[in-house]
């Protein structure tokens, strides 16, 4: 072959070939309009989430209330109200007859009136008011709850919500490009050029930096909204648990993105996809109703976070709590890490033994033992 | 030079291919022929990696195939297939470089083949939106764009217009020119039989018949002979050693039991006047890939 033109063949490595394939995927994924629709109302939901979350806990407006003479050192100091201030009594009555104010606060006209005020209300007494000027024990809570309980539930199903959609549509997403190179057979031409862990390893690593990316536009948008809606407290408390969810799904779907491309493999048409996936699916769902039950049970969340299908969702939520010592996230994401590694063996033996076969589904016993 | 010995693969207990061995040799177009089900596409598979034998080896020059001795074969598989969404061209330099070329070259290499094929103006299209025959055409350059120094093609004729067949065999014309080996199998053995110059006969997993073309012809020709004069041939008859099989005025076939028998056809219907052909008659690959896996 002494005349044959070489070109300069350049053997890629292993990672080269990974590389490329997940470009390939990311490309795929990009160029696909159903993918930027499905993302694109995924952001928007969660864009809409925190603007109601704040227009509905946002106090609208202070009271109104009219002050007549000494008593404005008492209601200055509550800065509660909104202060009309009025130069005689009957004045304040007007305005709170016409609805100019909800109250008035005047000077107390007996000598032993404790604070030396007497609100007017209109028809019933102004509670609100009575609630700001009057005086409270001290009051001393043993076990305080860091988080309303409310909100709490509100966070947990948010993390649930956005594992669920991002594991589901990416993980189909992998399952039925596994399946379109099966059915087309172009994995064999794949196959001949490269490892096959090559292909499974760049077909996750590609949905994997996809979905982690929608993550990490979600946690951005979301915390950039809270800032923006003056909800500043709470995206001090949501932000740590917004980082760890990250990491968590980073490594936790990359152990889906395994198991849907394993189980994907086993099928050669589109059709079959969904039911060969299920059980995944299953895995997947399971997190998103325990932490929709269990919000308030500290020893489910508490396993939930160190299994490995619900981590991403359990330490986040219980971050939020302050359920979780320091070392807790730590040592869970060791065992989400190894499991996912684990998971990707299998995973890849499955791939591999089930990718030239075609027809019938491939039964599981096979797929393992070739 | 590639050199498939000792193959032997089953699928659970049903054996397809048992101790197959054949050569392909720098530079020959080897046609691989076999029916439905004979082992070619089991071959082929094993050849490039995507199976693994159960005993035996593929070796290039005498050394076992590594995997990235593999990324220098072009493969074309039997069941075709490209990512239906994808562009052309840009699926082709996509498998360039997972054949390890570099972003510039893969770009070259795809429009100098898109444009041998006649597909250029199809290089932006997604491969779904192509007529068959250009699918195929596309699948044909998917197996050559990255330069490969060995060609292993299962069928790549089939569904191809005449026009396409006429381009796709010079252009494997070409690569063997330039000294790669070149192994296809086909069901028109009519192309195989215009096209190569080795052929490897393949019948229930076992390599039936296996060399260069002329030769098997040669050891599958029968003494029949045909000879056709200016006057009439029926003095064929009274020569010795000679069994008329066919005769219709100057126009003669007859078998020689020896090659002087028939020479002293010739000579003599060369003194009675003028002879316009005698020949041998050879038989076609369909006849000798009849006798062979019988």
């Amino acid at each position: 072959m002494s005349n044959l033109s070489r070109p300069v063949h350049t053997a890629p490595t292993f990672a080269r070939s990974v590389w490329l394939v997940s470009n390939r995927e990311i490309t795929a994924r990009l160029r696909s309009k159903s993918f930027l629709i499905a993302t694109g109302i995924l952001l928007l939901i969660s864009v809409a989430s925190v603007v109601v979350g704040s227009l509905l806990s946002q106090n609208t407006s202070l009271t109104k209330v009219a002050v007549v003479g000494t008593a404005i050192s008492v209601v200055e100091q509550t800065a509660a109200f909104d202060i009309v201030e009025s130069d005689t009594v009957k004045e304040a009555e007007a305005l709170v007859r016409d609805g100019t104010v909800d109250a008035a606060v005047v000077p107390s006209g007996s000598a032993d009136s404790l604070l030396g005020i007497t609100v007017i209300g209109l028809d019933s007494a102004p509670s609100d008011v009575l609630g700001t000027l009057s005086v409270s024990p001290d009051v001393e809570i043993l076990e305080p709850a860091s988080q309303d309980g409310f909100l709490a539930y509100l966070v947990a199903i948010g993390f649930g919500i956005i594992f669920l959609m991002s594991a589901t549509t990416f993980g189909a997403t992998i399952a039925q490009s596994v399946v379109e190179e099966k059915q087309t057979r172009i994995v064999e031409i794949l196959m001949s050029t490269i490892s096959v862990r090559a292909l499974l390893a760049g077909k996750v690593l590609g949905n994997s930096l996809m979905a982690f990316g929608q993550i990490v536009a979600i946690g951005l948008l979301v915390s950039v909204g809270l800032a923006v809606t003056g909800q500043r407290v709470l995206l001090a408390d949501v932000g740590p648990a917004i980082v760890w969810f990250a990491v968590f799904f980073a490594f936790g779907f990359v152990l889906l993105a395994s198991l849907y491309a394993a189980t994907a493999s086993m099928v050669s048409r589109q059709e079959d996809v969904g039911s060969a996936t299920s059980p995944v699916l299953f895995l997947v769902m399971v997190p998103y109703f325990l932490v929709i039950f269990f919000n308030d049970n500290p020893l489910v969340l508490a396993i939930m976070s160190y299994v490995p299908f619900s981590a991403p969702v359990g330490m986040p939520v219980r971050i939020f709590l302050g359920q979780a010592e320091w070392w807790e996230p730590a040592l869970s994401l060791i065992v989400l890490v190894l499991s996912t590694m684990v998971v990707i063996l299998i995973g890849s033996r499955i791939y591999s033994n089930a990718l030239l076969r075609m027809g019938a589904r491939v039964s599981l016993r096979d797929a393992l033992h070739k | 030079m590639l050199d498939i010995r000792g193959v032997t693969r089953s699928y659970g207990t049903r054996e397809v291919l048992s101790d197959v061995s054949f050569t392909v040799g720098d530079g020959r177009m080897t046609g691989f022929v076999g029916a439905n089900g004979a082992g070619k596409t089991t071959t082929m598979r094993i050849i490039l990696g995507v199976l693994s034998p159960d005993t035996g080896t593929v070796l290039i020059d005498g050394v076992p195939v590594t995997a990235s001795d593999r990324r220098r074969f072009g493969y074309m598989p039997e069941e075709r297939g490209l990512y239906p969404k994808m562009k052309v061209a840009e699926q082709l330099v996509y498998l360039a470089r997972l054949h390890g070329l570099v972003p510039a070259s893969a770009r070259r290499n795809t429009a100098d083949l898109l444009e041998r094929l006649g597909l250029t103006e199809r290089a932006g299209d997604t491969v779904e939106s192509l007529s068959l025959g250009n699918q195929q055409r596309a699948q044909i350059a998917a197996a050559l764009v990255h330069d490969p120094e060995f060609l292993v093609l299962d069928e790549p004729f089939s569904g191809l217009d005449p026009l396409a067949v006429e381009v796709v065999m010079s252009v494997l014309a070409s690569y063997a020119a330039r000294g790669a080996p070149v192994l296809f199998s086909s069901h028109q053995l009519d192309i195989v039989e215009r096209l190569c110059d080795d052929l490897v006969i393949i019948a229930d997993g076992e390599i039936r018949a296996n060399g260069s073309r002329e030769a098997l012809r040669e050891q599958h020709s029968s003494p029949r002979f045909e000879i056709r004069t200016q006057g009439d041939t029926g003095w064929i008859r009274s020569q010795p050693g000679i069994t008329v099989i066919d005769f219709d005025g100057d126009f003669a076939v007859f078998e020689a039991e020896t090659d002087a028998a028939s020479q002293a056809v010739l000579q003599h219907a060369i003194t009675l006047g003028a002879v316009h052909s005698f020949s041998q008659q050879r038989p076609t690959l369909a006849t000798i890939f009849k006798e062979v896996i019988a």
